[in-house]
């Protein structure tokens, strides 16, 4: 219950800082939704072009380019928002374990993304007519794990970018090869799903997003204490 | 000390271009030229050789940046970023090799097969490992991020790998490498190679460790010069 006590305060104030900002979180699902609807006008050229044929493929791939494009703008400012304010300094001076502090970091990250998901996954039913009611429970599951996995390599590599030259760019660049693994997974299960699969069908690719999850979760809690430096 | 390392080094010099001698003629004179893709398989000669070594390279970034970590040795952390760069070089050559194969054999330039997609990631992970490196700041322990990452890109390499097989697996797609029949003189040729671009690496590894240990001494007697310039009233 120590790691508890180490790590709440810390997801607190990210909370209480994003309540009274509202930077982040609103910038993120504005951002997603555009990217909605530029996919919109990049795949579907006129009404009722989402329903039938083969499209549950391009419907997974924007769901899942929306969240972590979404995603990359919250995980830069993550660590990148206390850098500028110049309370990183502070941070690292708290008396808690580094790997604690990564934890929260995690906590917060995936609060913040799930509030974005939820709300564009609603947008995301309505504007291109998918009906998710019935296909919600594998739907959430596969968007639980396939966040997980990419807030746990996003936020040890958010840390690594903070202090770099164009951090931005540089958190882009050395993320994306690195999800891979999760892209795949998620878009493949996801398209599966909508076109009616049962869970029993995505199973592999639940287990190598549990895999994933795992491995690097570990990973970067056993390495975060070299990469987050004064 | 010195005269020891420059004898060293004439010595893997001239088996660098000894093998690269004798795998050239063995490529290009010796081994048989293939019954159905014709010449353009000789290109295997090289390709084969330098994708095990690119592997074989970043493997070494993974168990160096380990040896970092575990030493604060900054002799290990050097070793790392010459040897990802030289297989960000050689995984690049890869690329590009195997696509002047595939152009004729399976005529297009690339195809989202399992083991080119893998290749691709890799590349995009070594680039960005490089461009972190180049990124950071000074005075940010640039060592300890870079291994951490470094190990991380290693580990990532075998889940990418099965990803992308299973993505593939769903959408099969028809690539069938199995015409291709190695006789003797092919493997001759083929191990002929592997050693010459083995010994190529050894030399290039060297000789980036030094300038990397030259450069390092430079930096830090440049910051230490820049320091006590501004102490010094003006």
């Amino acid at each position: 219950m120590n790691l508890m006590k180490q790590i709440w305060p810390i997801v607190w104030k990210d909370l209480l800082s994003e309540l009274r900002t509202r930077e982040v979180v609103l910038a993120m699902c504005f951002f997603a939704c555009l990217v909605l609807i530029i996919f919109n006008f990049a795949f579907f050229t006129g009404m009722g072009d989402t329903q039938g044929g083969d499209t549950q493929g391009i419907l997974a791939g924007m769901l899942w380019v929306a969240f972590l494009f979404a995603g990359v703008l919250g995980l830069n400012q993550t660590f990148g928002a206390e850098k500028d304010r110049e309370v990183l300094q502070g941070l690292l001076l708290c008396p808690v374990n580094r790997a604690s502090i990564y934890i929260s970091k995690v906590i917060s990250n995936l609060l913040f993304m799930s509030i974005m998901e939820i709300l564009i996954l609603g947008l995301f039913a309505v504007l291109f007519r998918v009906t998710i009611w019935k296909v919600l429970p594998a739907l959430g599951l596969i968007i639980v794990l396939g966040t997980l996995g990419f807030v746990c390599v996003g936020t040890i590599l958010a840390a690594m970018a903070v202090n770099a030259r164009a951090r931005e760019i540089l958190l882009t660049v050395i993320l994306f090869p690195m999800i891979v693994p999760v892209i795949i997974a998620a878009v493949k299960a996801t398209e599966k799903v909508l076109a009616g699969a049962a869970l029993p069908e995505i199973t592999g690719w639940l287990k190598l997003l549990v895999a994933f999850d795992l491995i690097f979760f570990l990973l970067a809690y056993g390495t975060f204490d070299f990469v987050l430096s004064e | 000390m010195a005269q020891k390392v420059r004898i060293g080094d004439t010595i893997l010099l001239g088996l660098t271009c000894l093998t690269m001698l004798a795998s050239l003629y063995a490529i290009f004179i010796y081994a048989p030229t293939e019954k159905t893709t014709g010449v353009v398989q000789k290109i295997f000669y090289f390709h084969l050789p330098l994708a095990f070594l690119s592997f074989f390279a970043f493997f070494l970034v993974f168990l160096a940046s380990i040896l970092y970590l575990y030493s604060q040795d900054v002799r290990w952390d050097i070793f790392a970023q010459s040897s990802a760069e030289i297989g960000v070089l050689f995984c690049s050559l890869v690329l590009i090799t195997g696509a002047i194969w595939a152009r004729p054999t399976w005529n297009v330039w690339w195809t989202w097969d399992p083991r080119l997609t893998t290749a691709l990631i890799l590349w995009f992970m070594y680039v960005a490992y490089l461009m972190l490196r180049k990124l950071l700041k000074p005075g940010v322990q640039t060592s300890n991020i870079a291994s951490v990452f470094g190990i991380i890109s290693f580990i990532n390499v075998p889940i990418t790998f099965f990803a992308i097989r299973m993505w593939r697996t769903i959408h099969p797609v028809v690539i069938d490498q199995s015409g291709i029949h190695i006789s003797a003189p092919m493997v001759i040729t083929l191990l002929l190679s592997l050693a010459a671009f083995s010994f190529l690496f050894v030399v290039l590894l060297r000789i980036r460790v030094r300038v990397e240990k030259v450069l390092r001494a430079y930096e830090e007697l440049y910051f230490l010069l820049e320091r006590n310039k501004k102490r010094l009233p003006s």
